[in-house]
């Protein structure tokens, strides 16, 4: 074996992102192609993709993804899926057996619905019901992992290079109106299925590029508030600070991204008087959801996407459009083999979001 | 000789590079990294988007670029040119020691970052949009000089530009007055004589990118440097 010194790997993650604004379904074709030139930013440990728009017909109904280690973690899961939710279909996720992707997990997807009677005991909103039993499985039935847990989106994912992943889930016959993609090469934690990106919690999933400092700190926090970092991975807590800034705390996309990516003082000094108060405000009220130390992530959600780059952009991002399709990635490169004649190629500075929404009504 | 780069793979196609023994035509350029990296006597000419470190290490030959180019563009670039008809990505010309870079449009954060220079290696770099944050960053030495030909109303340069700069120079064409500089450089408008080791290159730079050099010269620049020889003196230990 080659050790450090003896062999250079080039690396560093890849992400990319397309979307529609007029919610126009397209397939997964491109987005795993978009992967290609970027293949040397991840190391095969994992690749991964989340899909919205998907299930239009069960678009009344939460799909769950979910990993397990053998039949018989299926059926104590399944045991308290059915105590849970009412449960209207339930199947194997379709694959493409290749030589590139092995050690697979049993891949299940459910659509569910919460039971009335249980939400209206636990007086708890539907997503807030959903984000625990989610909890629940991934903390407590030892062999499943729910890995998506959104309404008509879902997430596919693998130990693999993305491209392959995507040809072993077959997203070329899913059609979304928003893609986000993912190249993993891990620093910290071993490369398995449910490490891989993008992570996802209700409709919210995240692809990231990076490597956070904060993410004990960031962990501190979030788990006083019912969240548990299972993974040791710091794209999970940020999945987890979406979620709890953007549902549960109802800030805006953009004062979320001047929580995690706030401003420094002296930026936020030079400020007008009125935005000034505001970044003061949100750093003062969230200072330990602070994302320090390199970061690109793509935040998808139900309607639209967010890309932001850590407030010193210690990673690179280029956004694009053309007509109705708005495009994210590492690399000018992967936007170029999704659409060659993407126009007004932009790098957004640090902490600045770029936000699409897709047009209201259309998804 | 032409290489058709699509399909390559960047360890392929650099070797193909190497082994041409006269100059080479890039075509249908996407992502392959590293192109050109310590190359001496070529011109390459490349049409499409190079990956990054395209030309790190060059040690005396010329690139074209008929696009933009990503990150870290001339890493450590020894001799040689690098001229991008389009913008390029963070880090270029990091810690670069020799030979000069032409960028016609923006650059990203941290351009120029740890340049240095050593008697007669002495590295230029000409942007002629606007650059993110960061630029000069830890500058030993060399000339940057940035134009803000762009017009999408942004500052000529983003946050926090010569952050921990111990030498050489920066030009920005822009007033004094609208700049936020750290304590430890010192600026001013630049003297017709001071503007005299920057003119060659803005020239080249006209005439590369077929702009007039009249308009550009019309506006002041403002000239940064190191205030002092020692600039950080008791920041981090007793000197």
């Amino acid at each position: 074996m080659l050790l450090e010194g003896q062999v250079r790997i080039p690396s560093g993650c890849a992400i990319s992102a397309m979307i529609s604004k007029e919610g126009r379904r397209v397939n997964g074709e491109k987005i795993m192609q978009s992967m290609v030139p970027m293949h040397d930013r991840s190391n095969g440990l994992g690749g991964g993709f989340a899909a919205y728009g998907i299930y239009p017909e069960y678009r009344d109904f939460y799909a769950l993804h979910i990993f397990y280690n053998d039949n018989s973690d299926r059926e104590e899961c399944e045991r308290f899926l059915r105590e849970m939710f009412e449960i209207v279909k339930a199947e194997t996720i379709p694959i493409r057996k290749i030589p590139e992707i092995t050690n697979v997990p049993l891949i299940w997807r459910y659509f569910v619905t919460p039971l009335r009677s249980v939400l209206s005991r636990l007086q708890l909103d539907e997503k807030e019901y959903v984000a625990r039993m989610v909890m629940r499985i991934n903390t407590g039935i030892n062999g499943a992992y729910v890995f998506s847990s959104g309404k008509n989106m879902g997430v596919f994912k693998a130990v693999g290079f993305p491209e392959d992943v995507g040809r072993f889930y077959r997203l070329e016959e899913y059609e979304g109106y928003s893609w986000t993609a993912h190249g993993r090469y891990p620093t910290n934690t071993p490369g398995w299925w449910g490490g891989a990106h993008p992570f996802a919690l209700l409709d919210y999933s995240i692809v990231h590029n990076g490597e956070i400092s904060s993410y004990d700190a960031n962990r501190r926090y979030i788990e006083m508030f019912g969240y548990k970092c299972t993974l040791q991975t710091d794209t999970e807590v940020i999945t987890y600070i979406a979620d709890y800034l953007i549902r549960r705390q109802g800030l805006t996309l953009k004062e979320m991204a001047s929580v995690i990516a706030a401003p420094f003082w002296s930026t936020i000094d030079s400020r007008p008087e009125h935005e000034r108060e505001q970044l003061n405000y949100l750093r003062t009220i969230y200072p330990s959801l602070l994302i320090t130390g390199p970061f690109s992530i793509i935040l998808g959600f139900e309607g639209g996407l967010m890309a932001l780059n850590d407030r010193l952009k210690l990673r690179s991002m280029v956004t694009a459009e053309k007509n109705d399709m708005v495009y994210i990635a590492s690399e000018e490169a992967a936007i170029r083999v999704m659409e060659p004649d993407a126009e007004n190629i932009y790098a957004p500075s640090g902490g600045e979001p770029v936000i699409v929404n897709v047009k209201e009504g259309a998804y | 000789m032409v290489i058709k780069a699509n399909e390559l793979d960047f360890a392929t196609l650099n070797r193909t590079i190497r082994e041409s023994s006269d100059d080479v035509h890039i075509t249908g350029c996407l992502g392959q990294r590293f192109i050109a990296a310590g190359l001496s006597h070529k011109n390459i000419t490349i049409d499409g988007i190079p990956g990054n470190a395209l030309g790190a290490y060059l040690n005396g030959a010329n690139i074209t670029v008929d696009g933009n180019a990503q990150d870290a563009v001339g890493d450590t670039m020894n001799d040689g040119s690098i001229v991008i008809h389009g913008t390029v990505g963070d880090a270029v010309g990091y810690a670069m020691r020799g030979g000069q870079i032409f960028v016609q449009k923006n650059a990203g954060y941290r351009a120029g970052i740890h340049m240095k220079e050593y008697k007669e290696k002495k590295p230029v770099m000409v942007i002629g949009g606007r650059t993110g944050s960061f630029l000069g960053e830890y500058q030993a030495g060399g000339l940057i000089i940035v134009l803000g030909l762009h017009d999408d109303g942004k500052p000529i340069v983003g946050n926090f530009p010569c952050t921990g700069m111990h030498g050489g120079k920066v030009f920005l064409r822009e007033d004094v007055s609208k700049l936020k500089l750290p304590r430890q450089v010192s600026a001013h408008t630049a003297t017709d004589e001071e503007l005299d080791e920057a003119l060659p290159h803005i020239m080249r730079y006209c005439g590369l990118f077929g702009v007039d050099s009249e308009a550009i010269l019309e506006k002041p620049f403002t000239v940064i440097t190191p205030d002092s020889k020692n600039p950080y003196k008791q920041m981090y230990v007793q000197n």
